[in-house]
């Protein structure tokens, strides 16, 4: 993909709960932000792991679940335009010759800016891996965890191991120009669209696809070409299905990912900050929500919305050093007011 | 009270529990390295352990969103439980359970103080 660049006030990674409220604190002091997110959609874990689940500790809101507090928090920010950058992960950090940021993402996305907010929770949301030994090797060439372009399958003998929507979804689209396609799940319920599980089972009636009852333990082949999944049925035994394709769909994990590599001060995944400003010892990097600790940090969105909230106080310093951040409210500051759009 | 967790390094630890508190919690603060992602609320399935089969039947029961989660675990077996849905009781005092290799988290989380 062609790079393509942007610049703004402030940059930040990870649009879960904390860094939509972020946007939010940094739009009262009159600084617009960029959002970079690995998701295809806001919200982070409340959207990806609880979007129905219950929340009961969000001052003033007695219950909602993950995704209405990410609607909510979306509606509040929505006077300060945020742009946001889906499906992108941030790659690599570098300093421009102007003193500025510059991240730069696994699609060859680039946004400058004087500040960066890292709001990356427990880090990026990526594709659970089975842990099978020598799984690495196949990858990329007969184990996949995403399917870019339908027509790379086209004529192959696919294992689709899981029982979720992915799973099922991809079972159902590939089917028709699969040379042959294997659904391996544990049990005989899925955890998907009932619509989808229906038309699985047609297509099992056509013969287009073959449901097998077990788990895959093993991967058997050469130079990274698969030639059969072994696998392990619930009552212990085992056989092997003839592939040259596995594509397993577990669900997502969140690992740390590239920011690893950005050379921040890492403490056991976890990012030191003060708790003034909750910069990270780098000027201009800040750190807020889960991905930071300090002594008595308590992963609560609560916390990051109030770390938020005095990072966006230092953040303004460093886009407008020549310029007081006068200290207002809401309810009484027509200034403010107006930046919402309410006045 | 306590609960005996083995390790995928083969490690074994002894660790003091609380009545009414969740495995997972118990395992995590600790301070032994479980992701247990979604923080208990049965959302994930990164605190996937197997539970020695004779203490299985003093165990309560999977629900059914349980063993939905656990489509998102590997080498699920008939002693695969979900920790966090675990709760601590005088009858579970000595439950022994072996944390399956997905659930370990890359590195610990930070060592909070576990009262008793």
């Amino acid at each position: 993909m062609a790079a393509n660049g942007a610049s703004t006030d402030v940059i930040i990674i990870g649009a879960g709960p904390v860094g939509l409220f972020a946007v939010f604190q940094l739009g009262l002091a009159r600084l617009k932000a960029h959002v970079v997110d690995i998701l295809d959609k806001p919200g982070g874990q409340c959207a990806e792991l609880y979007p129905e689940k219950p929340i009961y500790d969000i001052p003033g809101l007695p219950v909602c679940t993950g995704q209405e507090l990410t609607d909510r928090l979306l509606e509040q920010i929505r006077p300060f335009e945020p742009v946001f950058h889906f499906g992108e992960m941030a790659a690599a950090l570098t300093k421009t010759e102007h003193g500025q940021w510059q991240l730069s993402t696994d699609t060859g996305l680039t946004i400058i800016a004087p500040v960066l907010v890292i709001a990356a929770g427990g880090g990026s949301f990526v594709p659970k891996r089975p842990p099978i030994p020598g799984i690495e090797a196949f990858e990329g060439n007969s184990v996949f965890y995403t399917v870019r372009r339908i027509e790379e399958f086209r004529g192959r003998q696919i294992v689709i191991a899981g029982g979720g929507d992915s799973a099922l979804d991809w079972t159902v689209n590939l089917a028709p120009i699969a040379g042959s396609l294997t659904l391996l799940h544990r049990r005989p319920e899925f955890r998907a669209a009932p619509a989808t599980v229906s038309k699985m089972r047609e297509l099992e009636a056509e013969g287009l696809v073959r449901f097998e009852l077990g788990q895959p333990v093993g991967l058997k082949g050469a130079d990274g070409e698969l030639e059969a999944v072994a696998i392990k049925r619930m009552d212990g035994s085992t056989g092997e299905i003839a592939a040259d394709t596995l594509l397993p769909f577990f669900g997502l994990t969140m690992k740390l990912g590239p920011i690893a590599n950005f050379g921040l001060n890492l403490n056991e995944n976890l990012i030191p900050v003060d708790t003034e400003k909750f910069e990270i010892g780098t000027k201009g990097i800040f750190a807020i929500g889960d991905i930071n600790t300090y002594p008595g940090k308590l992963k609560l969105i609560l916390s990051g919305f109030h770390e938020a909230a005095l990072m966006a106080q230092a953040a303004h310093r460093y886009v407008h050093p020549d310029k007081p951040l006068r200290f207002q409210y809401t309810t009484s500051s027509s200034e403010l007011q107006r930046l919402l759009k309410v006045a | 009270m306590f609960v005996v967790v083995r390790m995928p390094d083969g490690s074994s630890h002894r660790l003091e529990a609380l009545e009414g508190w969740r495995v997972m919690e118990v395992i995590r603060d600790w301070g032994l390295p479980i992701k247990a992602e979604c923080g208990g609320a049965c959302a994930c399935a990164t605190c996937h352990v197997w539970v020695d089969a004779k203490w299985l039947p003093k165990l309560n029961p999977s629900t059914h969103e349980e063993l939905e989660m656990l489509d998102g675990a590997f080498h699920v077996d008939e002693r695969s439980r979900l920790c966090c849905q675990i709760i601590m009781s005088p009858e579970l005092d000595g439950l022994e359970l072996e944390l399956a290799p997905e659930s370990l988290a890359d590195a610990p989380p930070a060592r909070l103080a576990v009262g008793g």
